[in-house]
């Protein structure tokens, strides 16, 4: 096993013409990590992902390897291997010869290329598919032959690029699977670009969520998913409503907003304390509101509660996604099915969504994504 | 074909099949004409009806004083229309490597480079012709014929290297990098096997464009006369078959080409297919 694979981006950036793909971004991925880069198409992790393997050289800033700037270096002397999204499979190659191509440009005899990828054909379960050519292939088994080429080459760091976006969905739960105990059994780095946000929460140690040629946030995928640092991060990996106010009052420890139209958000004040006047944005978990059907005109008292009109009701099996009508984005209220049906709403009725003040949680950045202090030296 | 609901054809279908008829009686038959007709009986004339069957006008081409130097002529049009094959092959793949990186002027010297396709073939071969005249240079098949049908075959042959660069993704060159293949290694056995028969396609084109070539060679040729433009001068002054049994002689040429070029596809694709099947086979039989 080669030397472990740590990644580090230093201020890094990548412009083409005039567009700004990746602007200045600080990462560093430990040795081991399995990481995702999360982000909607062109918000610049495929450019974060050639740039680490030597397809695209950087407009400014460093890519180390462990501690080594590897910039202008080629891809086998960095030590990654790229799975390429339409795989990249040589037509005019079987699979065999496909898996030893880098064995043969090296130079390694032909006896011990083959012996070397029939090994590892097997470790990817392929070896019946030896003599194949790629055309024969279905889209798993490309796969795993371009795994299995890209894994010949012994790199410390695994790049793939959407490995998973050409297959049905039986296939890519299952390869899902595969690539994480892959990874964990050869205990190098993987670097996973993918736009689905289950993939990156299922796989990742290390999620990256991008926007826009930044780094959003940089943790755990439960941390990414649960304490989420900015609003784009919360919107994007779902699973929380997104509501912004001003900060009114703050006293014994408890921060007072005022919401537009929805009366008030009180929380425990953590730090960093927002000052009073300042504008923010708050997030509530959908799993962690409870709904109140509303008689009359009632509901006053709207402190940490949303007044509304439910829009619609999806039943998904073990838990109900409830949507209110509101005046901007949706506010969404999951509920499980036991609470949902003891006392059930309809579309239309009036209701008060409600939760309690320690599930606030406080986003930063509040009115833009001007200020990002957290993208360097994250997790 | 999509079945029609009760099983008939539409009678759109009856139409178009009628032109597309005739549009192959048209193009082959005045050819079937010819090679009927070269095989015309030792009295006979030029027109129908045939007056017995022999293959006498094919002797008459090669031994008959009065046809001209056919033999010669042939052997010149083959050789100059291997060396246009061979430098066409060359500088369209080159050409198309480069263009597949954007270079500063790219778009300038494509349209210099495809401008050619345009001018008439007939001034083309008279400006030649001229130029080598002023430079003091006399004219010959090998030398200024053969640039008149560069300019003719290297347009044809970038625009199809080309097309079929367009449809080779960069991913191919990209994994061969990352696997460790240097620029060499990645043309040698990545980009060249994959755009193979592309370029048998070029080869093909080539050759026969430069084969048949008249307008290009009238007055670059100098003075041995190339198979085309001989043709032409026997038209004048021969009346006999001779001239059938010569159209027939040089369609069986252009076909044997493409049929050697097929035939060349085929056995790589057969090798591939053979081999894979005979290592199946070993595997199975080993384990």
């Amino acid at each position: 096993m080669r030397r472990p694979g740590e990644v580090e981006l230093v201020d890094c950036t990548k412009r083409f013409g005039d567009t700004m793909a990746v602007n200045g971004i600080d990462l560093k991925i430990p040795a081991g990590t399995y990481c995702c880069l999360l982000g909607p198409s062109g918000c610049g992790k495929t450019t974060i992902l050639r740039m680490i393997a030597g397809h695209e050289t950087p407009t400014g800033g460093e890519v180390r390897i462990d501690g080594e700037n590897v910039v202008g270096l080629l891809p086998v002397q960095r030590g990654t291997s790229m799975m390429f999204q339409d795989y990249a499979l040589f037509p005019h190659l079987t699979c065999l010869d496909n898996v030893a191509f880098s064995l043969k440009m090296s130079g390694v005899a032909k006896a011990e290329r083959r012996e070397r990828a029939r090994q590892m054909l097997a470790r990817v379960q392929m070896a019946h598919f030896a003599e194949r050519m790629p055309a024969q292939l279905s889209g798993g088994q490309k796969q795993r032959i371009a795994l299995a080429r890209a894994l010949i080459t012994n790199p410390r760091v695994l790049l793939l690029d959407e490995p998973l976006s050409a297959l049905d969905e039986f296939l890519r739960l299952q390869m899902r699977g595969e690539l994480r105990r892959m990874q964990r059994d050869l205990g190098i780095t993987f670097i996973h670009v993918t736009h689905t946000q289950q993939e990156a929460i299922a796989l990742a140690d290390l999620v990256v969520v991008m926007n826009d040629g930044i780094i959003e946030q940089a943790a755990s995928a439960r941390d990414v998913y649960v304490v989420p640092l900015t609003a784009y991060v919360a919107r994007f990996m779902g699973g929380q409503n997104v509501l912004g106010g001003r900060v009114c009052a703050v006293m014994d420890g408890t921060v007072v907003l005022d919401l537009p139209d929805h009366g008030r958000v009180e929380f425990p004040a953590r730090d960093p304390v927002p000052p009073t006047g300042s504008t923010v944005n708050i997030s509530v978990r959908r799993d962690r509101i409870h709904l109140a059907k509303r008689i009359g005109d009632g509901g006053a008292d709207s402190v940490n509660a949303v007044n509304g009109k439910v829009r619609s009701v999806e039943y998904q099996g073990t838990w109900v996604k409830v949507t209110l009508e509101g005046g901007g984005e949706d506010f969404v209220v999951n509920l499980p099915d036991g609470e949902f049906f003891a006392d059930p709403v309809n579309a239309g009725d009036p209701v008060r969504a409600h939760w309690t003040a320690s599930d606030v949680h406080l986003l930063i950045g509040g009115a833009g994504r001007s200020d990002r202090p957290y993208a360097r030296g994250q997790n | 074909m999509a079945a029609h609901a009760n099983g008939r054809r539409p009678w759109t279908f009856y139409v178009l099949a009628t032109v597309f008829a005739l549009f192959v009686l048209f193009l082959y038959g005045p050819m079937a004409c010819i090679y009927i007709l070269s095989f015309q009986g030792p009295n006979g004339g030029l027109t129908f009806p045939l007056n017995g069957v022999s293959t006498r006008w094919f002797g008459a081409l090669f031994y008959q004083e009065r046809t001209g130097d056919i033999a010669g002529a042939f052997s010149r049009s083959i050789s100059l229309a291997v060396v246009v094959l061979t430098l066409t092959v060359i500088f369209s793949v080159m050409a198309g490597l480069a263009f597949r990186r954007r270079f500063i002027g790219a778009t300038l010297i494509f349209y210099v480079a495809v401008a050619s396709l345009i001018v008439p073939g007939l001034v083309l071969s008279v400006g030649i012709g001229l130029g080598f005249q002023m430079l003091g240079v006399p004219p010959r098949w090998y030398s200024s014929a053969l640039g008149a049908h560069l300019s003719w075959t290297l347009p044809f042959g970038l625009l199809i290297m080309f097309a079929i660069f367009s449809r080779l993704g960069r991913s191919y060159e990209e994994a061969a990098r990352d696997l460790g293949a240097n620029a060499w290694q990645s043309l040698r056995h990545v980009v060249i096997p994959i755009v193979l028969p592309g370029i048998i396609g070029v080869a093909l084109f080539g050759f026969t464009l430069s084969y048949d070539e008249f307008p290009r060679s009238w007055v670059t040729v100098g003075p041995k006369n190339t198979l085309p433009l001989e043709i032409w001068g026997m038209t004048t002054n021969i009346t006999s078959p001779a001239l059938y049994a010569l159209g027939t002689v040089t369609t069986v040429i252009s076909f044997i080409v493409i049929a050697i070029s097929l035939i060349s596809i085929a056995i790589i694709q057969f090798h591939r297919t053979r081999r894979r099947v005979a290592r199946e086979r070993t595997m199975q039989a080993g384990s």
